[in-house]
């Protein structure tokens, strides 16, 4: 990371502000007014528009390997997301990506 | 039957929540060790975990900043990742709305995934629940897991420079984030969604860090929602 600690501090700040601020919207200043329907729309799929973008390079490149695709990551991302799907349980998923990423690391490296 | 009381409606919020913090330990460990190896010093992590209190965004925004995006698409991003607790704090109006000015201001630092999530579905159960017991409830399950956040991220920062590059923690995030994606497919429209930003956000790897991210996900958005309005007309 090259952020100086001023702008570290900055980042934090202004995120916190402005989460503070998106939480505090409709309960503290516009009050009991219905969001309009297209809006609540686009606001449902804001986490999954974003985790999976930011996931898919990640995955494919990891920095760990200078970018080059491997094998043992790549197989670890597949399990979670399988184990996920199959389970719904976010704990579940994170064991099986975390012990397929070891065997794997062990296995393959 | 008696009334319950405020305390009693407090304790029933504190133990619905209190299984939340098999899913929230972890996690806050994981971004205090992730943190600190990223270069943070403890109180910048603390700092994260105290003022914004949202794992996702947290971890998307030091993700970017590993990745030396600009300060403005850190920002953007994790907003973005944050934009759904304005639906939350819309939801909770109804139920909240008429308490003081203060208290709503604190109930909405509290207003996270897991508070939201379990106090609307009280409310909506017991709408005639007196706005002193919907308040104390709510209050009593965010008494677990935030300071749950607070502290696991701590003992995570701390921990964190004694982990080795044998553990491969870097590809935490990753697992992290494809974690809570699985589980959140639950329709056409989500899984439309996710493709489109994974495709678009490949496809835009080549621009400076994050901008492809933010344009990926605009777009997924947009393909998210139009996927519902067009399943819903179908159906009609």
């Amino acid at each position: 990371m090259t952020l100086s600690n001023t702008e570290i501090w900055i980042i934090i700040a202004a995120l916190g502000i402005g989460t503070y601020l998106i939480r505090f919207s409709f309960l503290g200043l516009i009050g009991n007014r219905k969001l309009p329907t297209w809006v609540l729309r686009h606001l449902r799929y804001t986490p999954v528009a974003v985790l999976p973008g930011m996931v898919a390079p990640l995955a494919l490149w990891p920095q760990a390997t200078g970018g080059e695709t491997d094998p043992a990551r790549l197989a670890a991302a597949a399990a979670t997301f399988l184990v996920g799907l199959m389970t719904r349980s976010v704990m579940a998923a994170v064991f099986g990506g975390a012990v397929t990423l070891y065997a794997g690391l062990y296995l393959l490296d | 039957m008696p009334q319950p009381t405020p305390r009693q409606s407090f304790l029933r919020g504190l133990c619905d929540s209190s299984p939340f913090l098999l899913v929230i330990v972890p996690f806050a460990l994981l971004f205090g060790v992730v943190g600190t190896e990223a270069g943070l010093s403890i109180t910048q992590v603390m700092g994260f975990s105290i003022l914004i209190v949202a794992g996702a965004s947290q971890f998307a925004a030091l993700q970017l900043m590993i990745d030396n995006a600009s300060t403005v698409i850190v920002l953007i991003t994790a907003l973005v990742v944050n934009l759904r607790m304005a639906m939350y704090s819309a939801a909770l109006v109804p139920h909240l709305g008429a308490a003081p000015l203060w208290q709503r201001a604190i109930i909405a630092y509290f207003n996270v995934d897991q508070t939201y999530a379990l106090s609307q579905v009280q409310f909506e159960k017991n709408p005639d629940m007196p706005l002193a017991h919907k308040i104390a409830y709510f209050f009593g399950t965010a008494a677990p897991v935030c300071p749950a956040w607070y502290g696991f991220t701590y003992v995570g920062a701390v921990a964190g420079g004694a982990i080795p590059p044998e553990f491969a923690l870097d590809f935490a995030v990753p697992i992290t984030f494809l974690a809570l994606i699985a589980p959140a497919l639950k329709t056409l429209a989500h899984v439309a969604a996710a493709l489109t930003s994974v495709v678009l956000a490949l496809a835009f790897a080549g621009l400076p860090a994050g901008l492809g991210l933010i344009l990926a996900a605009v777009a997924a958005m947009a393909v998210g929602a139009q996927v519902e309005l067009w399943q819903e007309r179908r159906a009609a």
